[in-house]
């Protein structure tokens, strides 16, 4: 495998759990997937499917109880002399200055809700001045020129002036492009991107998608999109993975998941999102039910007792594997056990 | 679209503003111009939406319409059941009470939205109670008969709400505002809250319900592509006021005003092959507390000329039920969406 | 209607008994589940019937002095005698020192005193209902010597335990009782200014802040200066609940305050009105029954407060005063130091004050955090 193809990072049947007195809380179980350079990873699902876990589970930010319990996650990152080497992430200490490096240093994070990541006592330049100084050597002058700099990269207008408000004084928008330059600050490989414009208005969300892709070809970082909006996914992600109660169901290129679906609940999805392409006033293709509470998962596949193609006896007794389906699709669902290969 | 349809509301240079105080005498030094001069109508059986960004004043209006808040100014006139033409926005608190049977809430959040210590009978039956209809054993009947209605069991009559979903808890507020079955449904974001595969249900079930009841819906949205499946007219917002008025094929085809061309282009489109040239709009949203001088869009606004920068556009109607301010309505040609 | 009805999940019966289940059944399951407040709630409990049997529990006329008996060591209780199981005191022999010509009591393991249950003693009203004079214990006999002093005596010859269970009784029952005024007040006052806001609520907030701004012992004096001695006990005991009541009130009546202003923009309220709801069923039928538990809870957090204050003012000698027998009337008598090491057990006293206030702290933690049973 050439260096360039290679993924940057790995995720390998990862399991996290959260073990409380009520029950234990599978919140992602087995998911595996692929990131490469330069790519757009988008991870789609509704509430509880475990999209937000798996990405605190990567940067090893997951609240108590949570657990990794198992699976791999490898970061590819260069070394002294150039040459790559493979850090499982999952045998790190949480705490430990390694992982510190990695966080914020090789992996960035921009949050949902950008007024609550930003402390209210320092102005916003403090901020970032600190994250700079944090990953690199530079003196308090240097470090507020290139916070400046950034502000002005992520489209900040008179970011000499910016720089010295606090957060409640930026509008959603621009706090959430002072978050961005401040994920930036230690220019990481890898940005992951937990519903970065779920709060925001439509006409903003497209300002800031669009700065993330300009950055995107710029910098050549990788991005993790995790989001609930297959909009956003559709404009956004070069490869797709869609997950429903802490599993991955289906994975492949974006124009596949969309065009050529083949799990039932990326179709059964994509046929009941609301879309602007619609004629109005028209009725949507359902799910039914609802989705169930963690603590009571069905047994077998997890989405039969709302799957419109289930197999009594079958989904509902034994739990899917992900298997791979062709060159690109990666799918878990016992349609396509029989297939010749 | 049936021309002939009754108008059920009709809102009339309303205003609502929302005095700055300052200082310890608490003294008024100006004003949020929440809902600057909004006219619209609704028909009987049709849906309206309103559509703008969080702060344009959309759930202003919506509550002004209710009289949830007291309008500063203008007109709320009402057709009620016995074809007599109210202004809710002037009549004296208590004669509020039968007219607020006619037209009904659905919230946005199914969690506050329902009192958690009160039963579903309890809360269903609420309206009914407090406007005297029936027995304590009619109002069960009535309570179980829109159980069925919204789609739930009625033996759930008994639980409270913690023991549903969030789409369920949507069900069943639309419940309560049937119950006393109106003629206008304000519906205040009713499905943003809720998960995509669940949002689903919920509009389909405003949809039934609105033929089967002949409901009228004042539909409040920032959301597009659920505008787009429930409405038959919509009204897009800016900065408290109106910018464009059409039936719902018109408006998301063929945009007239800059402002709703930009918004329709900003949603992303599931699906990767339509990834386009998006409009992006430069900019902020004007601070309805000052205003820029003009058009409050100009600043943003890509086709600006020097009129728009001191005289502004007032809303009128450019063809047969399209109503637009702007300046330069007739002579632009906007992007839409196509199907 | 082609609405499909919602397939139903598979429920288990404890899954239904949730779905059914009121605010106060979703507390208690939320409470039971705090193990310190269950005990702490287990230990009030305690507290509370110790206050109905007071005079029962008791075995000593509280108020009958003996000089000749004051500050007699604790006596403890041997439940042996020989093999046999028959529970006992020895008893005091009194002599004179002879160097200091104090007289000293010995106990004299030859003289076993037995304790009985049921015993009769003193007469007294059961909860002011009916005459009795049974004891839970008590010696019976004649002699000077068939005395028992579980917790010694004071400085008076009193014992020290009886006047220990009227004492638990009387600040049990203040606090009780500074509570429900300071409650009244609260929820009034908070309750105007929640609702009305504007000038109302601008008054009472400002209110609130002077209350709050006055240094409390202070104003325990001045208040105190002004009680006339010539009052008798009760209106005295009357006027401390008053005092109690009126520091108290401000903290309750922020929180009443607050839970409005968050219910009336509360959606479900919104809802009731537009359903048609007059004021007072928005109140009464939405409002009060969202924030019930929390006052119950904060209540229980004011209690101890209550409790510190009356014992503070008492042992400052502002509060209740003899012959009244209040936990800090009580622990007047070890506010010297060269008494307290003398006869240490003058100093009981402050163990049930402790113990009572971290047992309602704990308690009103765990009601706080079941308070809420849908956040």
């Amino acid at each position: 495998m050439s260096q360039q193809n290679a993924p940057i990072l790995s995720v390998e049947n990862l399991h996290t759990y959260f073990r409380q007195d009520e029950g234990v809380v599978r919140a992602v179980e087995g998911a595996s997937f692929d990131l490469y350079p330069g790519q757009t990873l988008g991870i789609v699902g509704e509430s509880g499917c475990g999209k937000s876990v798996t990405a605190r589970s990567i940067l090893r930010i997951v609240e108590e109880p949570g657990k990794i319990e198992q699976g791999n996650i490898w970061l590819r990152t260069s070394g002294s002399n150039g040459s790559s080497q493979r850090v499982d992430l999952t045998t790190l200490d949480a705490d430990s200055q390694a992982m510190r490096d990695i966080r914020g240093g090789e992996i960035a994070l921009i949050f949902q809700e950008p007024m609550t990541s930003f402390s209210a006592f320092h102005t916003v330049g403090n901020q970032i001045i600190e994250a700079i100084r944090l990953h690199q050597k530079l003196s308090p002058k240097e470090a507020r020129e290139k916070a400046i700099d950034l502000l002005r990269q992520v489209g900040i207008p008179k970011p000499e002036r910016r720089i010295d408000e606090y957060a409640f004084q930026l509008s959603g928008g621009l706090r959430q492009r002072v978050m961005i330059a401040m994920a930036l600050s230690s220019d990481p490989k890898i940005l992951i991107a937990d519903e970065p414009t779920t709060a925001l208005d439509v006409t903003t969300q497209a300002q800031i998608l669009d700065l993330l892709r300009q950055l995107q070809e710029e910098k050549g970082v990788s991005i993790i999109l995790i989001t609930h909006d297959m909009g956003v996914i559709a404009e956004m992600a070069d490869a797709v993975v869609v997950m429903y109660l802490g599993q991955v169901v289906e994975e492949g290129p974006v124009d596949d998941i969309f065009h050529n679906p083949k799990h039932p609940y990326t179709r059964s999805l994509l046929k009941s999102i609301p879309s602007i392409l619609a004629k109005p006033r028209t009725k949507l293709a359902t799910i039914t039910g609802s989705i169930p509470h963690p603590y009571n998962r069905p047994a077998g596949c997890s989405f039969h007792p709302r799957c419109p193609d289930f197999m009594p006896g079958r989904c509902d007794v034994a739990e899917p594997k992900l298997q791979k389906l062709n060159e690109r699709q990666v799918v878990s669902c016992f349609l396509y056990d029989n297939l010749p290969e | 679209m049936n021309e002939t349809r009754q108008t059920l509301l009709e809102v009339r240079g309303l205003k609502k503003y929302f005095p700055i105080r300052k200082g310890l005498l608490r003294r008024v030094v100006g004003n949020v111009r929440a809902v600057d001069d909004v006219n619209f109508t609704i028909r009987r059986g049709e849906t309206l939406s309103l559509v703008g960004e969080s702060g344009c004043g959309k759930t202003t209006t919506s509550r002004c319409i209710l009289r949830a808040l007291t309008p500063t100014a203008g007109d709320v006139n009402f057709l009620t059941e016995k074809q007599r033409v109210v202004n809710i926005a002037t009549v004296p608190k208590s004669q509020l009470r039968p007219l607020r049977r006619q037209m009904q809430m659905i919230f946005q959040d199914p969690y506050s939205s329902l009192n958690p210590r009160m039963t579903l009978l309890d809360i269903i039956g609420e309206p009914l109670l407090v406007n005297g209809v029936g027995t304590a054993s009619d109002r069960r009947d009535r309570v179980e008969e829109l159980l069925k209605l919204v789609g739930l069991p009625p033996e759930f009559m008994s639980r409270y709400p913690h023991a549903f979903s969030g789409g369920q808890r949507q069900r069943i507020g639309i419940a309560r505002a049937l119950a006393l079955e109106p003629a206008l449904i304000v519906a205040d974001e009713p499905v943003s809250a809720l998960d995509v595969s669940v949002q689903a249900q919920i509009i389909n079930l405003m949809l039934e319900l609105q033929e089967e009841m002949g409901l009228s819906y004042l539909f409040v949205a920032h959301d597009l592509s659920v505008v787009k499946h429930v409405s038959d007219r919509v009204a897009v917002m800016y900065v408290g006021k109106i910018v464009e008025i059409a039936g719902t094929e018109d408006i998301f085809q063929q945009p007239m005003h800059p402002y709703t061309e930009a918004l329709l282009s900003a949603v992303p489109k599931p699906d990767p092959r339509l990834r386009s040239q998006r409009i992006i709009l430069e900019g902020e949203v004007a601070d309805p507390a000052s205003p820029p001088s003009g058009c409050y869009f100009h600043p943003r606004c890509k086709h600006v000329i020097d009129r728009c920068r001191t005289e502004s556009p007032v809303l009128e109607e450019v063809q047969p039920d399209r109503f637009v301010s702007c300046h330069r309505a007739r002579e632009l040609t906007l992007a839409g969406v196509q199907e | 209607m082609s609405v499909a009805i919602e397939p139903q999940e598979q429920e288990t019966v404890s899954a239904q008994r949730i779905f059914v289940a009121t605010q106060w059944q979703l507390m208690w399951w939320r409470f039971r589940k705090h193990k310190l407040a269950m005990i702490a709630a287990a230990i009030i409990i305690l507290f509370y019937v110790g206050v109905v049997f007071a005079d029962f529990l008791a075995y000593a006329d509280p108020q009958i002095s003996e000089a000749q008996r004051s500050l007699l060591p604790p006596q403890p209780i041997h439940w042996y005698d020989g093999d046999t199981f028959r529970p006992h005191v020895f008893g005091l022999t009194g002599k004179r020192d002879p160097k200091t010509f104090k007289r000293v009591y010995q106990p004299d393991p030859n003289l076993k005193v037995p304790l009985k249950l049921f015993a009769e003693g003193y007469e007294y009203k059961f909860l002011g209902l009916f005459k009795t004079n049974r004891h839970l214990l008590g010696v019976e006999g004649a002699r000077a010597e068939d005395t028992i002093f579980l917790l010694g005596t004071d400085l008076q010859g009193r014992d020290l335990f009886s006047r220990l269970m009227l004492a638990t009784q009387l600040s049990m029952v203040i606090g009780l009782a500074g509570v429900a005024m300071s409650l009244f007040l609260g929820i009034l006052l908070g309750g105007l200014s929640g609702l009305y806001g504007g000038a109302v609520d601008n008054i009472i907030q400002r209110m609130i802040e002077i209350v709050r701004s006055i240094p409390t012992i202070p104003l325990w004096m001045a208040l105190a200066a002004a009680v006339p001695t010539s009052w008798p006990i009760t209106r005295v005991y009357f006027f401390i609940t008053l005092i109690l009541g009126i520091i108290g009130w401000t903290t309750l009546a922020r929180v009443v305050r607050g839970r409005f202003l968050s219910l009336r923009t509360e959606d479900f309220v919104t809802a009731a009105e537009l359903a048609g709801a007059g004021q007072m069923r928005i109140i009464f039928r939405h409002m009060v029954p969202s924030f019930l538990s929390h006052i119950i809870a904060a209540t229980t957090l004011a209690l101890p407060a209550m409790i510190i204050a009356e014992t503070s003012l008492s042992f400052l000698g502002l509060g209740l005063r003899a012959p009244a027998i209040s936990w800090g009337v009580l622990l007047q008598q070890a506010q010297n130091i060269q008494a307290v090491a003398l006869s240490p057990w003058l100093l009981y006293p402050a163990i049930p004050v402790i113990v009572a206030v971290l047992a309602f702290n704990f308690l009103g933690d765990g009601l706080r955090d079941a308070a809420d049973p849908y956040g």
